[in-house]
């Protein structure tokens, strides 16, 4: 099991009504309804990835997640859940603040781009990082944000959302010294 | 592999609504008796919790898969029916009936108006889906099933489908609304008028009276049908049948069919007119510019029945266009029902719900497997 499904499954209380946003094959999702019990909805843009949803007997909308909330009344879900997904999202703001308004809480996860082999790599080598949460070429990247962890509290504190709480993922486990610089991925649980 | 149908089929035919209990249309007019012809594929569980009804589009019928004796071509959705198939007949029970005010076998203009002794023509009553659907309501409660397991359908058969969500949610389990809409647009509309007006300017139409003549006003129905194979079809699909190709080697620098797309419509308009009637194609074409589900017509009740939704548009389908089935997911969204929505990458055009059958297999078949184990 992937570390931040893990953390993920952890957070989501039994029987919630859940919303993943970019959901891809719907292998969270998966985790989640048998885990703990939930109600799952996906939205996912790739339409390989929906075939992939149904023959997990998953509900999922094709649609991309920019636009795919507005018609969601407040608080229609427990948790909404942008795993690896917001960085990709066109606009990043709007889609946070949306995810704010349909959902309790928002669990969101993205790469950090201040890890620090990121920082030597723009630093010392002059290149574009490449790691193993952000393992794209400037080229192919699907990611549309860069951003880092001290980024996000910035943008938490100035848009008065307030931070439940923050888990920081190495390769294979957690980290707690200097997230900043030794996270390669961030798991913020958020709310309004 | 080989392909596993049905096999050998025949229709059936069911009738109901006789004198004094003729159904209450909604044009506030009545229609008595009514005959359905109905065809079934696969066997009713003991708990009658197997059955899925088919709905068909415009020029459908009953006959939606396996032979009928004789016939070289099966039903119309035969790729979809039958075992181990998408509506797989070792597991379900399948219903396909065919609408009133159609030409295959059920009440319509054609049929004989017992009061007059002879075919109704334009006097029999205007008809809408939510007639249409009604009727069905009767020939589910005649094979005694309470409630269905799925109603689906694509184009006019997909509005049928949300028909049933919205009079009758307590009676289905789930449905598919492929390549349709929750209202008939402005552009559904005016390719429906010119067909309609292609019919009754053919003089043998002859205001509807011509059952009982020799000629039949097939010149416009035709005309009407080439029309409609043209909104069926897309730039692509139609540059990759025909491009400019020519049915001889020269042009003719006459007026007789040069190129394969001409030669294809007037083939397809005129063995059309051999199997449909014109008055059915008024009546039915006016049914689908009367369906107006929106404004929250689709799901009217507080407490919603938990009918489950597989949603499926088809990207190169310029008369159902994927906004109309958005549409549709967006009025789930308002009212907070998972679902699952499809656009599946197609360059058929609105025809796709007919011919991308690996991928409308695909979705369907597990839909179908989650709702029949949801025991809910």
């Amino acid at each position: 099991m992937k570390i931040d499904h893990k953390i993920i499954a952890a957070t989501v209380s039994r029987d919630a009504k859940v919303l993943d946003l970019g959901c891809g094959d719907g292998e969270l999702m998966e985790l989640l309804t048998n885990e703990k019990n939930v109600r799952a909805q996906g939205i996912e843009i790739d339409e390989k990835a929906i075939y992939k949803c149904v023959e997990k007997g998953l509900s999922v909308f094709h649609g991309d997640i920019d636009t795919g909330l507005r018609e969601y009344p407040d608080k229609s879900f427990d948790y909404v859940i942008l795993n690896q997904s917001m960085q990709q999202a066109r606009k990043a703001d709007f889609v946070i603040q949306e995810s704010l308004r349909v959902g309790k809480r928002l669990i969101i996860g993205f790469p950090n781009f201040a890890y620090f082999k990121a920082r030597i790599s723009l630093f010392f080598k002059g290149k574009t990082p490449i790691t193993k949460s952000l393992p794209y070429h400037w080229y192919d990247t699907p990611n549309l944000h860069f951003l880092t962890i001290s980024d996000f509290k910035i943008y938490c504190r100035e848009k008065n959302i307030t931070i439940l709480g923050a888990q920081y993922l190495g390769h294979k486990r957690k980290v707690r010294f200097w997230p900043n610089m030794f996270a390669l991925n961030a798991v913020f649980i958020l709310e309004r | 592999m080989k392909d596993k149908g049905v096999g050998a089929v025949k229709a059936e035919y069911f009738t109901f609504a006789e004198p004094p209990h003729e159904l209450k249309l909604v044009s506030g007019k009545t229609l008595g008796p009514i005959t359905l012809a109905y065809e079934t594929y696969g066997k009713l569980n003991k708990d009658k919790s197997n059955a899925i009804l088919v709905e068909h589009a415009l020029s459908g019928d009953a006959h939606a898969a396996g032979f009928h004796y004789g016939d070289k071509a099966p039903g119309w959705w035969d790729s979809m029916i039958g075992p181990g198939k998408a509506l797989d007949t070792d597991k379900y029970f399948v219903i396909c009936s065919n609408v009133i005010g159609g030409c295959k076998g059920s009440t319509g203009p054609g049929a004989v108006d017992p009061k007059r002794g002879k075919p109704y023509a334009l006097s029999f009553p205007i008809i809408t889906i939510e007639d249409m659907v009604k009727a069905q309501t009767h020939l589910v409660d005649y094979l005694g099933i309470k409630k269905l397991l799925c109603v689906l359908g694509g184009s006019m058969g997909g509005m049928q489908a949300l028909q049933w969500v919205a009079s009758y949610p307590e009676r289905i389990k789930s449905a598919i609304p492929i390549a349709t809409a929750i209202k008939h647009s402005p552009q559904q509309i005016a390719f429906d008028e010119v067909g309609r007006q292609a019919v009754m300017a053919d003089p043998a139409w002859n205001e509807g009276n011509y059952y009982d003549t020799a000629k039949k006003p097939e010149r416009g129905l035709a005309v009407a049908r080439m029309i409609g194979h043209i909104t069926y079809m897309s730039d692509k699909s139609m540059e990759d049948k025909f491009s400019r190709k020519l049915k001889d080697k020269d042009y003719s620098f006459s007026f007789t069919a040069d190129f394969e797309v001409e030669g294809y419509l007037r083939y397809r308009g005129d063995n059309f007119v051999k199997r449909f009637d014109a008055n059915s194609y008024l009546y039915i074409t006016k049914a689908m510019d009367y369906f107006d589900l929106s404004g929250g017509k689709l799901l009217p009740k507080v407490a919603h029945a938990g009918v489950k939704f597989l949603v499926i548009a088809f990207k190169s389908d310029w008369l159902y266009p994927s906004y109309q089935s958005q549409d549709i997911v967006r009025q789930l969204k308002i009212r907070g029902i998972d679902a699952t929505y499809c656009e599946v990458k197609s360059t058929y055009g609105h025809d796709a719900f007919l011919l991308e059958i690996e991928e409308e297999t695909h979705l369907i078949k597990h839909f179908l497997r989650r709702v029949h184990e949801d025991r809910s």
